[in-house]
């Protein structure tokens, strides 16, 4: 009988043609997709592309996406979007999104990811696509330029952190606050561990809610993170375009006995909102440690926090209310067709008669490059990621983490209020 | 032991190196040569001028955690740095030094080299010595394609090897 082996271990051997690899070895993987935007592809690949007179291996295994520096506000993003334009159109890249929306969520809008494939991202959260039962890694630019002239590149098989999550989220608790608590329980330094997220709660969640989980296996620190895929995953990538098989269900998963560095295990109908203060996720707590927290911006955007679905969250709580005097509540739809979708649905009425200034899909104020910046002592309660000192404006405002349902909350409060409270009140006044 | 094996003198360290430690930003600004002088000098002030071709450095757990600067495993090369042992090393840190050429490996075994010991590495075979206490560690062998690109340089001087020769057999 043949050792059981995790699902991560299971990608790395059938990337590296090999029946089976261990934690710890370092491999050479084939790489089925390449992805980079605006930021870290093209502007750094070119030149030394060009030193090694070489083009992509692979044109059709090259994604490109214009995000970080859209729309341009300077002359300076505008050369390096032009940049990124002219080395699709010279270099044959074929699937090229130009100002379509966060490059993490183009990948399955698109059709681009299927269970078991290795991906090579020019970007830390790249890790988001594991939400497809992908290996999906984060490389600097002189990897990605490797890559993308050779179509391969190595790297250590990981040890795998399963988390188990029983249960069923709560009223106004969602993946985020999973992750939040997550970047505090198991800390930001799990180095080169991949990180496979499973239970009732993760069965239950739809697509969008697991790229999260994914997502911020970023902020763990892991190599990657990983959702063994299900029906809905099958379902999902199907109805964007993408090629999956019943088949995939059934290899892409962790073997039963998998050698897993650690289980953690966490009831989600226990789990309160969470909140991350300044300036690390790891901050976090459960909200009412945190409750009164005055705010200056809220801010619905990024690849973990402007999809279809935190739209509908974020909508659930503004609907019929109206911003706090004082406050102003940013919305950045993670890409068009988000934009698209909330119009048709109903939601972006919601969210403008709210008081909502909507801004272009992009990475914006995630990025510290577009609009939402902060001033020197602001606050900002924010569906992103990270809050890193001076990310998001000056290295003095205070940049707060949330989910949808928080950042909604504390729009309409003018401070950091738990959405259970607020909803709680409203059912109560109706 | 092998031919392909090399012998150095061991630094020992703790946890948590961090890139500030290895390229301090205050001297970021001079250049490679005059950054690797101040490489662990916060922890070590003797380090960069004791330290000779060959040697080896050991470390716990976190090594290179940080910035992503490349600076932090180029400093250790330029003094000669054979490789770097650590028992955990920071991502960025760990593909950084690899594509420049400087091997990295986890070594978890605490307390089993001391400063000044004398270290044999053999790469290809996977194997550690510590000759003053006369005993051998695995380490994870490296795969010959990862090894040629160590020797070459790194990454992008593989590449243009890789590529060169291409032309050339066309
Ligand atoms: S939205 Fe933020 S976290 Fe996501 S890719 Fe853009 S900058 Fe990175």
């Amino acid at each position: 009988m043949t050792q059981p082996a995790t699902l991560a271990q299971k990608i790395l051997a059938r990337a590296a043609g090999k029946s089976r690899v261990e934690p710890g070895e370092i491999v050479t993987v084939s790489v089925d997709l390449a992805m980079a935007h605006d930021s870290s592809g093209p502007r750094r690949w070119r030149a030394r592309l060009e030193a090694l007179g070489v083009g992509l291996w692979d044109p059709s295994r090259v994604v490109i996406v214009s995000d970080h520096y859209v729309p341009a506000v300077d002359a300076e993003s505008a050369a390096i979007l032009k940049t990124t334009r002219d080395f699709a159109r010279d270099f044959g890249v074929e699937h090229f999104y130009d100002m379509r929306g966060i490059c993490h969520v183009i990948l399955p809008e698109h059709g681009h990811l299927r269970p078991g494939l290795f991906l090579a991202g020019g970007d830390s959260h790249t890790t988001n696509a594991g939400a497809f039962g992908c290996y999906a890694a984060g490389f600097g630019a002189t990897d990605m330029t490797a890559i993308v002239a050779t179509g391969e590149t190595w790297t250590m098989v990981p040890e795998t952190i399963r988390v188990e999550v029983s249960g069923a989220l709560g009223e106004a608790v969602s993946a985020k606050d999973i992750m939040l608590l997550l970047c505090r329980e198991l800390g930001m330094g799990n180095h080169f561990k991949a990180i496979e997220y499973g239970g009732e709660a993760v069965r239950a969640m739809d697509m969008e809610a697991r790229t999260v989980l994914a997502n911020m296996a970023a902020e763990l620190g892991g190599e990657t993170g990983l959702v063994e895929p299900d029906a809905t995953t099958l379902a999902h990538i199907r109805a964007h375009g993408g090629k999956a098989e019943e088949a995939d269900i059934t290899r892409w998963r962790s073997d039963e006995g998998a050698p897993y560095e650690r289980v953690f295990t966490l009831d989600a109908s226990t789990l309160a909102p969470q909140v991350a203060a300044p300036h690390s996720p790891s901050n976090s707590a459960d909200i009412t440690a945190h409750e009164g927290v005055r705010i200056d911006q809220a801010y619905i955007g990024a690849c973990v926090g402007a999809k279809l679905s935190d739209l509908h969250m974020a909508a659930s709580v503004l609907k019929g209310q109206k911003v706090a005097k004082g406050v102003r509540l940013l919305v950045a739809p993670a890409s068009a067709k988000v934009t698209e979708a909330a119009a048709k649905d109903g939601t972006l009425p919601i969210l403008s008669e709210a008081g909502a200034i909507m801004l272009p899909s992009g990475c914006g104020a995630c990025a510290g490059l577009g609009a939402g910046l902060l001033a020197e002592g602001e606050v900002c309660l924010s569906s992103t990621n990270r809050n890193f000192k001076g990310r998001m404006g000056h290295k003095d405002a205070e940049v707060w983490l949330g989910s949808p349902f928080t950042v909604a909350a504390g729009a309409i409060a003018g401070k950091i209020i738990d959405p259970r409270t607020l909803l709680a009140e409203r059912r109560r006044a109706a | 032991m092998s031919a392909a094996a090399k012998t150095g003198r061991a630094f020992v360290y703790g946890d948590g190196i961090d890139t500030d430690v290895l390229a301090p930003g205050h001297a970021m600004k001079l250049g490679p040569d005059g950054l690797a002088r101040h490489c662990l000098e916060a922890i070590d002030p003797g380090f960069a001028s004791t330290v000779r071709a060959g040697d080896f450095v050991f470390a716990g757990a976190d090594f290179g955690i940080g910035s992503s600067r490349e600076q932090a495993a180029i400093s250790l090369k330029k003094l000669g740095v054979a490789a770097v042992f650590a028992k955990s090393f920071a991502r960025i840190f760990y593909r950084n030094a690899i594509n420049i050429g400087l091997p990295a490996l986890i070594f978890p075994h605490e307390g089993a080299v001391s400063a000044g010991d004398a270290i044999s590495l053999d790469l290809a075979a996977g194997r550690v010595s510590n000759i003053t206490t006369g005993r051998d560690y695995p380490v994870s062998p490296m795969p010959e394609h990862l090894r040629t690109m160590i020797e070459a340089g790194g990454l992008m001087e593989s590449l243009k090897t890789r590529f060169g020769a291409r032309e050339l057999i066309q």
